[in-house]
């Protein structure tokens, strides 16, 4: 029981997934969404952190599916579930999607952050795990850390200093 | 294109890319804030998205971005990225006012915001005019859209578009260096992200077809 403290990180298009005591991290969220599905009594979380809402998007074939927030969000339920924990036991946080600049474009990559949290949201509740807490949108990056252990996501800001939901 | 593998031809054209479009930025630069300004020979990287991130400090590194998105017949993004201190050293040199800095009791301080903002336009229309010359191909800057935050949140914007097709990114990075104090002085670092079906409409316009 006197195992060390360990910060995994995650990132960009990236997952993974730590047991308490270790705490998992990604840093410098702005239209990415950083997606937490965790186990409370368990004491164990998965983090990705999705760049693009849809895998539909992608134009080829070879892509990294944890780029995506369908695809990544399929595949963090799918190893937690393998863990041995059932879907009703899980339970999720995210942080992220805002728009970093207002760039007035035809095109729907600017709102990106928007699209990004739409996904995400839309997938965990096909997964029926419900969103138990979330900051997201705005126009600033976050830096996020969650400890399965007391189920704590720690939000990091430059210019709205640091929460915790 | 297999985008990974450009050849020796195609990397060399990126640089002299580089090299031409921040050689102009730099003159103008020199011009703006009156000293001689360096710049170090651009750099053409091929790097995973995280990758991008460490090569302006990690994602969580606070800097100034200036992003522009560049319209006409070869689209892409354009960064000029400066750390706090050089972009607060930049505006004390253009407003005369050693006082200004970019936050005022934790506001914003839209002098120096827009004195960054005008460097920016100069610095961007400089790079890309010079750039539209060399190649033949029409590229013009969108006005400058400003943000001081996290590295991550701040670059992911202009690696949307090639993420939708790739897992990487081909960046021609050039640093501009103050010439006379190097530490406190006008540092700042030009990205260049071609839009991922530019780089073939470059290549063709400069007469390299070659796809080994």
């Amino acid at each position: 029981m006197n195992k060390v403290q360990t910060v995994v990180k995650v990132g960009i298009a990236d997952l993974n997934i730590v047991s308490a005591p270790d705490i998992i991290r990604t840093s410098g969220l702005g239209s990415c969404v950083g997606v937490v599905i965790y186990h409370t009594t368990k004491q164990i979380a998965g983090l990705a952190h999705v760049m693009l809402p849809d895998s539909k998007l992608g134009k080829q074939g070879t892509s990294n599916p944890l780029k995506y927030a369908d695809t990544a969000i399929d595949i963090l339920v799918e190893k937690l579930l393998r863990m041995g924990f059932r879907k009703s036991q899980l339970q999720a946080k995210i942080a992220g999607g805002a728009q970093m600049f207002q760039i007035n474009t035809a095109n729907d990559m600017m709102r990106i952050g928007k699209r990004n949290i739409e996904a995400v949201l839309s997938k965990l509740s096909e997964h029926q795990i419900p969103v138990i807490a979330s900051d997201v949108g705005g126009n600033y990056g976050r830096t996020i850390e969650f400890d399965p252990q007391n189920s704590q996501l720690r939000i990091r800001t430059i210019t709205k200093g640091e929460h915790i939901i | 294109m297999n985008y990974a593998q450009l050849s020796h031809l195609q990397i060399d054209a990126l640089r002299e890319i580089g090299n031409i479009g921040a050689g102009n930025a730099a003159t103008s630069m020199s011009k703006l804030i009156q000293k001689k300004i360096d710049m170090d020979i651009p750099d053409i990287s091929i790097v995973s998205f995280d990758e991008v991130m460490d090569m302006v400090g990690g994602p969580e590194n606070l800097i100034v971005g200036i992003l522009f998105q560049i319209h006409g017949k070869a689209p892409g993004m354009v960064y000029l990225l400066f750390t706090l201190e050089e972009a607060e050293s930049l505006v004390k040199q253009m407003t005369n006012n050693d006082e200004i800095s970019l936050s005022m009791d934790g506001e914003k301080n839209d002098l120096a915001f827009s004195a960054l903002q005008e460097a920016g336009n100069i610095l961007a229309g400089s790079y890309l005019s010079a750039l539209s010359d060399f190649t033949n191909i029409n590229m013009q800057p969108s006005i400058p859209h400003l943000s001081v935050d996290m590295a991550g949140a701040i670059l992911t914007v202009g690696l949307l578009q090639v993420s939708e097709v790739y897992d990487y990114a081909i960046i021609i990075n050039t640093k501009i260096n103050d010439a006379e104090e190097e530490r406190k002085g006008i540092n700042g670092q030009l990205l260049l992200l071609p839009s991922p079906e530019s780089f073939n409409k470059i290549f063709q316009a400069l007469g390299i077809q070659d796809h080994e």
